[in-house]
Formats: C-alpha cells, structure tokens, sequence
C-alpha cells in the first residue's frame, strides 16, 4: 500500500511530512521495484541547496543507473547514512529505513502541489501499462 | 498494450514468463524477462543450485555440403577442422579487418554438416555474411533460428535435475560436447555449454515442445532467471558480450581471445591484421577491473588521463558473488597490467578503479 501521510512526484520520489518544515524523502514502492536490486545509492553532502527538480543524486541497481530528482525545494539537513552499507534497505523497507535524506522545506507549498496516495496508484497504473 | 511492445519479437517461451511473473523488456528487438525474483537471487541459484534461461532469441544456422569446412575455416578465426562429431568449440566470426562478425558456438554433426549458434541480434547478418562467402562454393547455408526453442539449464545441480528426463548420458559428456537425443520425448540437442562461468546444458527443441519442457524443468526445481543474472554471471566469468566487449571495430587479440586466434591453420578474413598484431602486439587489451572508489562504470564510460581519453568502459556492474562492483574495459597495453589504476568518468566525475586477473569468478571444478 503507499503511504497516505506522504506526497508523490511523477519521477516517484515521495516526500514524507515531520514536524515543521522538515520532511523525509524516498522513492516509492513502485520504483524500487522496477529498479531490482539496489547496491548503491548516492546522496548529496548535508547542507546542499536544491530547487525542485534538481539530480540531487544517483542509484544504481545490479542493471541499471537512475537518477533522482528532488521533488521540493529546501536544504538537505541529514542523509540516511544506513544505505552506505545497507544500500538494500530501499527495496526492502523504501518507506520507513530505506529513506534516504530529510531536507528543510524553504516553498512548503510545493508539496501541497504533489499527488496523493491515490493520484500516485493510479499514475503509476497508466505509466505501467495495466 | 502500446503499439511498441506489439511489434516486440517473442520466444516460444514468451507466455510461460509472463505465467511466471517476468518483468519484461525490449532487449534487441525481443520482448524477454531481465528478472523474475530479482537479479542477485536467481544469480545465486545459478552459482549454488540451478537456474533455467529463455535463450531461444539466440539464432541458429546449419552449414552443409562437401565445403563446409573450407567454408568455416575461412570464414572464422579458430580452427574448425580440430573438431569431432559431437563436439562444439567457441569461435569468431571476422571481417578482413579481423573485426568481429560475431562470436558463434560451431557444432559438428558431421565433417560436412555444421550447427551454428549465433547471437540474437546477428542471426541475419551472420547468415548473409556466411552466404556471401560462400558463393560459388559447394555448401549450403540456411537460417534455421525459428525451428528451435533454446533452453539453458545452468548450474552445479544441472547434471542432476536434467537427466532423468534426458536418454542421453549427461555423465560422460563433457564440456563443449553434445548430443542428440531426447528431452522429456522429444528429440532434442544437448550441449554441456553456457554463459554462466558454471557446470551446465544448453537444450535446443521444437519452438512447440519449449513451454512444456520449461515448466517441467522449473518443476523440477530449476529457479526461472533473466537476463540481468546472465549478464551478471556472464561477466564475473569474463565471458565476452557481442555489442559491449567486442564488436566490428575490436579485434580477437585485443579482446583477450587469442585463444581461438589460429593463424598457422591457413588463410582467413583477417588473418593478416591478426598476424601483424601477433608480431607487433595490440594497441590496447580488454581487461578487468574493480572499482577503488564508490560507484559502479558501465558500459560506454570513458576512462581518462588527465584531459586525454584513453579507453572505454564496455561491460560494467555490481557482482553479486564478489559484492563489489567490476568491469571490463579497453586500456592501451602499458596501462593494462593488474594493479594499475585509473579514472573512469562516472557522471562526469573522476572515479578510481584498478585492473585485476580474470576471470573475475572461476568454479571450483
């Protein structure tokens, strides 16, 4: 099931509201799966600047190399420091220890803007094909 | 479905792997599964158990007549007349610029019938290659790609799960041999071959038969594996990709394949290039590498020395039995010793790795 406490982008990160103006970033079910197996996720440094939409980094699976992109604009405050040696966490748990950085919101409205639960199952369908 | 995936070619097999779940791709041309389970799960059974592949995309040729091996000899680089009845040898296919046509399996019927296994996406240029050569020559060349379903059941317990359904004699037949004979009653080619760097068959049978043949040896106990496993086991035993580590434009020599490289068996398209390279050495050497800093090289990566770009990154990614991420690259000859590194660019960013032995995984026999 995806999370409905989260907010969805079509290049599938999602963006997990904390407290304030913090929130937890990811990429879904959905796209851990079609990446298989993940040996490698690389994040930004801590204290990096990102609009929406930048390559905040890169994750390579046992077939292939992705992209990601930042969903939200805001400063990356922590990265999930777990993946460097369980790089596997993202397909085995992508929403809760398979996170992967928490930045501070500087246009929270951004999210706001972001599909749901839903309108993120029903893109994902159409993307798919089924 | 999109209009794109109803053009995609499909094996005989095609439905059985959607059955089983496969996430399929285009590869080449041909709707197949890179994974069922996932990569590292079905590379593992292969390594420690056994795992069935779909390779009916693979193409096949026969070769027949009283010329058929002044044919082959002239047309590939190893020596075919060292071969017996029942018997396969690896071998490529070359233009005059001893570049590879293709890397192809021969196996002898007979001294003057010859089955020919080529890469998927060759099969037509092998063919019209092979026929052009061998005009006005007393032999004759056919694409029989679409009578065959191909199977490779890969792995130390292959022998096991595959002869009780098998009158052959998978015991005395060893590698790079075959037979005819039947598979779960149907006549069948048995080949003690593969690309996996493990023990293993390769099993070739009417496109119609290859469903029913495929569940039984799932049945069995043979775990359904995709193309991702095959190229992650392919490349820890250094086993060559047409289109990745050799092509039109890489020679046997360079490809670290003198092995089949045999000019003293007389003339052949680009044996002269061949001889000279011998003599002078090659400009460059495929070899393996590992990578020193994080990151995994893949395939087209250029490798670099300061400004200059001195090699390129053919096959690369993460080896599920070594857990660390290795490749095969093309480096000049001074650069191309074990323990010599050097900076692949991943992403625009310099990134070290080093040149190691290969293979990078060798089975204990």
């Amino acid at each position: 099931m995806t999370p409905e406490d989260s907010r969805y982008a079509k290049s599938h990160e999602y963006v997990h509201p904390e407290a304030g103006d913090t929130v937890v970033i990811g990429i879904t079910d959905y796209a851990q799966k079609e990446l298989g197996d993940v040996v490698f996720v690389e994040l930004p440094a801590v204290g990096t600047e990102l609009e929406l939409g930048d390559e905040f980094g890169s994750i390579e699976s046992v077939k292939a190399v992705s992209e990601l992109f930042s969903p939200v604009t805001g400063e990356v405050i922590e990265i999930n420091e777990a993946l460097t040696d369980k790089p596997e966490l993202v397909n085995t748990d992508p929403y809760g220890d398979g996170w992967m950085m928490k930045m501070r919101l500087s246009v929270p409205e951004e999210v706001d803007e972001m599909m749901t639960a839903e309108e993120y199952e029903e893109y994902v369908e159409k993307e798919s094909g089924h | 479905m999109s209009d794109e995936a109803a053009t995609l070619k499909k094996t005989p097999l095609n439905a059985v792997e959607h059955e089983l779940g496969g996430k399929m791709v285009d590869f080449g041309g041909w709707e197949l599964p890179v994974h069922f389970s996932g990569i590292i799960e079905e590379h593992a059974a292969v390594r420690e158990h056994v795992g069935l592949f779909d390779v009916s995309h693979m193409g096949e040729l026969t070769v027949k007549g009283p010329e058929a091996l002044a044919l082959l000899q002239r047309a590939t680089c190893n020596d075919v007349s060292k071969l017996e009845n029942g018997r396969a040898q690896y071998n490529g296919l070359l233009y005059p610029t001893a570049g590879f046509v293709d890397d192809i399996v021969i196996y002898q019927n007979a001294p003057d019938d010859f089955f020919i296994v080529v890469n998927a996406s060759n099969s037509d240029k092998d063919y019209e290659w092979i026929a052009d050569a061998a005009k006005g020559m007393d032999v004759d060349v056919r694409n029989v790609s679409a009578d065959y379903a191909q199977l490779a059941l890969q792995g130390p317990e292959a022998e096991r799960l595959l002869q009780p359904m098998t009158g052959v004699d998978l015991a005395s037949m060893k590698y790079y041999h075959f037979s005819t004979g039947t598979v779960d009653g149907v006549p069948a080619i048995v080949s003690r071959t593969g690309y996996t760097g493990e023990d293993g068959f390769e099993i070739y049978v009417a496109p119609s038969e290859g469903p029913r043949i495929m569940r039984k040896l799932i049945g069995a106990g043979a775990k359904p594996c995709g193309l991702g496993a095959r190229d992650t086991l392919r490349l820890e035993a250094k086993m060559a990709l047409y289109g990745n580590d050799i092509d039109e434009t890489t020679t046997p020599l360079e490809a670290g394949l003198g092995w089949i490289v045999k000019v003293e068996k007389g003339d052949f398209f680009g044996r002269d290039v061949l001889q000279r390279e011998k003599a002078e050495g090659p400009r460059r050497r495929l070899v393996g590498f590992e990578m020193v800093d994080r990151g995994i090289a893949r395939h087209g990566y250029p490798i670099v020395d300061g400004s200059e770009e001195i090699g390129v990154v053919t096959s690369g990614t993460h080896s599920p039995t070594l857990k660390k991420a290795i490749g095969l690259a093309y480096l000049p000859l001074d650069k191309s010793v074990p323990g010599a590194e050097f900076m692949v660019l991943i992403r625009g960013k310099e990134t070290r790795a080093r040149v190691v032995p290969t293979p990078f995984y060798k089975r204990a026999k």
